[in-house]
Formats: structure tokens, sequence, C-alpha cells
């Protein structure tokens, strides 16, 4: 278990590395200095500017340089605007986060349900009617499902309101980013449910006459639910790329909309910086997920 | 030498029991031709994929969506060639930029266009989806993008299956130290979170790539397009190089891969002809399901501005563009999201099929 657990924290670190060389060099790239305005400047002004944010120096030393002040919590400053990304990160996350969480919830809890109500009344109705929709739920990108129900309950219907950071109503894009993640975990409760079933302790439980229920929340759901924690760390960044397109949507104001707005603002500076954030993010979902995997089933042995 | 013995006589034994005195010609007649029929293997012996097929075909589910893909195909070739509009062109009555042909409702003219057609009696095609806000026809438009995702789903899935199956294979077949360093990199890639580096790497080579490829023909394709071709070479084989190199490593075991070896055959020879049809049903699944994630990601790029460059459209632009004005053109948003849930769902649903019908696993 150490062992496995330094390599897999190694190569954490590595992947985050190459993320943020990747974002670092190639926004190196792009022609055109953050100095560069429609008003030609002197080229003194531009030379002191330069050394003053050392962008005078090497590319991979500019590079260790920015990693250095990353880990010190200085993200750098807004092209656009002018003002610290961190601030802006932190203070957009708060509400990203509760939005993705509260979908990641539902969907672990309703995914669970739905793929235990499939599995024991397979190829009956219920089962018919979730694979269905399941089926459906994964042949439609967020984005489409997201404005169709903006479009139908909220502006044709006004079941909901629309969102306002004075009155944040959750309710649809929580729907719209949690429908894939719940479709995706119901089929893989169902398919692993189905599976713990026809193992031999279940047929022992039930021999012995322990109850229905108990035979199926204490002996098939348990073992049922391993293959679901492997999901966790896809699920984190299905929702965080996917919050982009729906925060955008719903015009929340979380960081996957000021993603979206940095993109089309072309601000490189916010954009490798909350690339790295996210980046961070996934990576560390990951990680967790593969250590809870092994530590939830001990006879998982990674090579 | 006791046992043998022992044998022997009960063998004696038994041939002294016939009684030799039932014979006679008749039994020793040539057998006809139906006897021998008989004695025939009943049932044709069929190939791997002849059986696949077989098996397909009593899909229900996978056969309709084989229709529906057919259908979608047949449509987006036919219909450029029988509709007269160009998915850039604005509408034009007699020469004369028709103005108020912006907006028009499904099957619906303009004033120009009907003054046209009572002038000179001749019928105009219909707009059978009406137009855009710039005026131009939207079913043509919606027939270009469907053309633009699908074949980006389908090269994407190419490019992945010729990576992933080449690199796969080395790493399987020659195994050890090469494995190894081979897999490790494919750990570091597997890792990353790949939707990000999509959306920076379009981003930069969008600045980047545009004065490069001025002028050629990749140009009208656009940066975008093909900086997801460079990601989806990248990073998107790498689940298809595991899966290969996992059956290589179980085929590669076997005692004709062995007897192969032993007569000297080269060792591409042996990958070609007798480990890689052994991994053909893995290769046609992932590469099935490949094409509808490639189109979710196109979609999801146009979706932020980083499709296809303008006047080509791909069915994610399309509903990108609708969305400004999606309460009073709500068919403008719904037509192109029908047309990708109906593929990707299509292309879900024969994947799953050519699983139940390939997987040998599963029968």
């Amino acid at each position: 278990m150490g062992k496995y657990l330094v390599k897999r924290v190694l190569l954490a670190i590595v992947s985050i590395i190459i993320v943020s060389a990747i974002a670092f060099f190639t926004m190196n790239l792009i022609p055109g200095g953050p100095f560069n305005k429609e008003k030609a400047q002197s080229p003194e002004a531009i030379k002191v500017l330069e050394e003053r944010y050392n962008l005078d120096k090497p590319i991979p030393q500019q590079y260790v340089m920015y990693m250095g002040n990353l880990l010190q919590g200085d993200w750098g400053v807004s092209l656009k605007t002018g003002r610290d990304i961190w601030t802006d990160i932190s203070s957009k996350f708060s509400v990203s986060a509760r939005l993705g969480g509260s979908a990641a919830v539902v969907a672990i809890i309703f995914g669970i349900i739905l793929g235990s109500i499939a599995a024991l009344t397979r190829n009956r109705l219920p089962d018919r009617l979730i694979v269905f929709f399941t089926t459906l739920g994964t042949a439609m990108p967020s984005f489409v499902l997201a404005t169709l129900l903006l479009l139908v309950f909220c502006l044709k219907l006004g079941w909901f309101p629309v969102w306002t950071s004075q009155d944040p109503n959750y309710v649809l894009p929580i729907i719209a980013l949690s429908v894939y993640p719940m479709a995706y975990i119901t089929r893989l409760t169902k398919t692993s449910m189905l599976d713990a079933l026809n193992q031999d302790y279940v047929r022992t439980a039930r021999a012995k006459g322990v109850p229905r229920h108990k035979v199926i929340f204490m002996h098939a759901l348990r073992n049922a639910l391993i293959p679901v924690i492997t999901y966790v760390g896809p699920m984190v960044a299905y929702i965080l790329t996917g919050s982009m397109v729906v925060e955008n949507i719903f015009t929340i104001g979380g960081l996957g909309s000021a993603f979206v707005t940095s993109i089309t603002n072309r601000d490189y500076t916010t954009i490798m910086a909350t690339t790295m954030f996210l980046a961070i993010l996934m990576v560390i979902a990951n990680l967790l997920t593969d250590i809870a995997y092994k530590l939830v089933d001990p006879r998982i042995t990674f090579k | 030498m006791q046992s043998d013995n022992t044998v022997y006589r009960r063998r004696q034994l038994l041939s002294s029991q016939i009684d030799l005195s039932k014979f006679n010609d008749k039994n020793f007649e040539k057998a006809t031709e139906d006897e021998k029929r008989q004695q025939d293997v009943m049932g044709e012996s069929t190939t791997f994929l002849k059986d696949g097929l077989r098996r397909l075909r009593k899909n229900p589910l996978a056969m309709g969506s084989i229709c529906v893909l057919l259908l979608i195909v047949a449509i987006i070739i036919v219909a450029p060639h029988i509709c007269p509009y160009s998915y850039s062109q604005i509408i034009t009555v007699n020469g004369v930029r028709d103005k108020r042909a912006t907006n028009l409702g499904p099957m619906e003219f303009s004033k120009l266009e009907m003054d046209y057609m009572e002038e000179t009696g001749e019928k105009l095609f219909p707009h059978l989806l009406g137009t855009d806000s710039l005026g131009r026809d939207y079913f043509i438009r919606v027939i270009y993008g469907t053309r633009v995702s699908l074949s980006v789903g389908i090269v994407a899935a190419i490019m992945v299956l010729i990576i992933g199956l080449i690199y796969g294979s080395i790493s399987g077949y020659f195994g050890g130290m090469v494995d190894m360093i081979m897999m490790r990199i494919v750990d570091v890639i597997y890792s990353l979170p790949d939707m990000l580096i999509i959306i920076l790497l379009s981003v930069v080579l969008k600045e980047t790539l545009q004065p490069a490829i001025a002028g050629t023909a990749l140009a009208k394709l656009g940066t975008n397009m093909i900086s997801i071709f460079i990601v989806f070479a990248l990073l998107y084989w790498v689940g298809m190089a595991r899966l290969i190199r996992g059956q290589i490593l179980s085929i590669k075991n076997n005692e004709y891969v062995l007897a192969a070896k032993a007569i000297g055959t080269k060792d591409g020879r042996i990958l070609r002809k007798h480990i890689l049809p052994n991994c053909l049903s893995v290769i046609i699944i992932t590469t099935a399901l490949q094409v509808p994630s490639a189109i979710f990601t196109e979609s999801y790029l146009s979706f932020l501005g980083l499709g296809v460059s303008a006047p080509l459209t791909s069915l994610g632009s399309l509903a990108n563009d609708a969305r400004g004005a999606m309460q009073s053109y709500p068919i403008r948003l719904v037509v192109p999201a029908i047309v990708i849930c109906l593929i990707v769902l299509a292309l879900n649903l024969l994947g799953d099929g050519l699983r139940d019908a390939f997987d040998s696993k599963l029968n």
C-alpha cells in the first residue's frame, strides 16, 4: 500500500507539471505580449515593464518562477481587468462548488437507487424504462439539455425563475449537470448489482433465511458499490468541464462561465490560471478515487 | 507385463464372440449417395465476421440504428445536390440580395421571392426549415453541420484507431522493458485532464496556426478543427492502446503463436496474421464508440466558440448560434439538437449491439 501510494502521488505530481508546462509554453507561443496596446508605447517603457514582470528572462526560467509563485499562492494578474486572479477564482469557485457538489450528490444518490431498481426488476417494466432513459441521457450533450430545460421550464412554462445572485435557484442547472453522470452511475450500479446478486455469498444468505431487504442492502449492494467509486474521479472532471457550459447558459456567475468569458476575451493569464486550478482539482479527485478504491477493495493489486 | 497380457486375452475373447456366420455380401455393399450425405457434418462453417454479423442482424436495436445512420448519411450526401442553396449563400432573387429573406419560418417565402414566382411562374425551392438571421437557408446549413460533425467523429475515431493500434501492439507484443516504458507514458497521458488541454490548445492554435495555414485547403476547415484532431491524436488514443495491449498479452501466449515463432515467422507477420485478427472484436467495438465521443467533444467546443470557422458550421455551433433567439425561433435550436442526439444515440446503440455480437466472452 505504501509503495502504491508513493507511486500514485508521484504520477499525480508529474501530470500537474505536464499540464502546467503545456499551458505555459503554448501560451507563450501566442504572438503579441501583454504590453502590446493599440497605442504604441516607447521601447524604453516596454523594457522597464518587462524587467518589472521578469518577461525579459528566458522562457524556461519564467516557467520556474511562475510555478514558484503559484506554490506561494500568487496566481498572477488578469490581463483584462488587472485584478488578482486568485481572489476572482476563489470567490467564483464557491458558487461553482455549490452547484457541482449538489449535482454530484444528486447523480450518485439517484444513480445508485435507479441502478439497484433496474437490477432487481431485470427485464421487467421498471428496468426497461430506466434503461431507456439512461440511454437517452448519455446521448444528449449537456449544453443541449441545459438549453432545452431553460427554454421549456424557465422561459415557456415559467416554473423556475432565472438565476440571479440575489435569488439563486439551482434546480435546473443541477438537473442539467447531473443527468449524464447519473445515467452512467445507473448503468454501473446495475451491472455490478446483477453480478453481486449471482454470487455465492448472496445465495448462502438467502439459504440461511436472511430477510430479502437485508440481503439486498447488506450483502449485495455494499459490494456492488465498489465499481461506482472508480467513477467518482471522471465524474468530477465531467462536472467541472460541464459546468462551463451549464453556468454560461443559466448565466450563473461561477468559475465555469468566468473561464468561458476569459476564452472569448483572450485573457491568457486568467485562462492559464483557471486551467491550472481545474487541472489540480481533477488530478486530486482522480488520486483520491484510486486510493479509496484500493482501500475499499484489498483484492485489487495495481501494477 | 501382466496387465498387458490380460488386455490381450480379453480382446481375443471379445473377437471370438462375434458370430461371423451373420455376415453376407449385403453387408459389404457400397453406401448410396443418400446414405453418405447422412454422415456429413450439418451446418455451414462460419467465419468470425459472418458469425458476428449474423448475431448483429438479430438485434433489432442495432439494425434500427444502422438504418437511421444510413438514412442520415444518404440525406447529407443527396440533399446538397437537390437543394439549390449553399450553406454560406445569402438568399438572392434574380441576382439581387433579398434583404427581407431573414428569419423566415419553415416553408415560408419572402415577399421578393413570391413576387418573383408570380412574375415568372417559376417555382422556387422551399426553405424547408426557414432561414437564419443572415438570410441563409437553414435546412442546408443543418445538412452541412451534420456533414462536419459526422466527419469529425469518423476521422477522429480512425486516428485514434491507427495510433492506438500501433502503439498498443508494439507494447504488448514486445513486453519487458519496452512495455514498461511505453505503459508509463500511457499512464501519464491518461491522468491528464483531456478536456482542459483541448480547450487550451484550441485557444493557442487558433492564434498561432492561422497565419501558417492561410491560403491552403486546411484554412477552410479552420484552425479549431485541426486543433481538435491534434488533441485526439495526442491524447485520446491511450484508452485504445491499453485495450489492445491487454488483448495481445493474453493472445500471444497461445500455441499457434509459439508454432509460428518456431518456424521462423517474422514478428510483423505474426502480429498481422495471428494476433491482430483475434483482437478484432475489441477494435471494432472501441472504434464504434469513439465516434460519438468525438462528436460530443466537437459540439462542446463549438459551443464554447472554439469550433469550426464561419461560414462553415457544425451541429454544435448551429445550436450555439440559435441560443440568442431561442424564444422567438426555437426550431433553430431544436433541429440541430435532435440531429446530434439521434446520431449519438444510434452510434451508442450500434456500439452496444456490436459488443453483444462480437465479444466472444459474453456468448
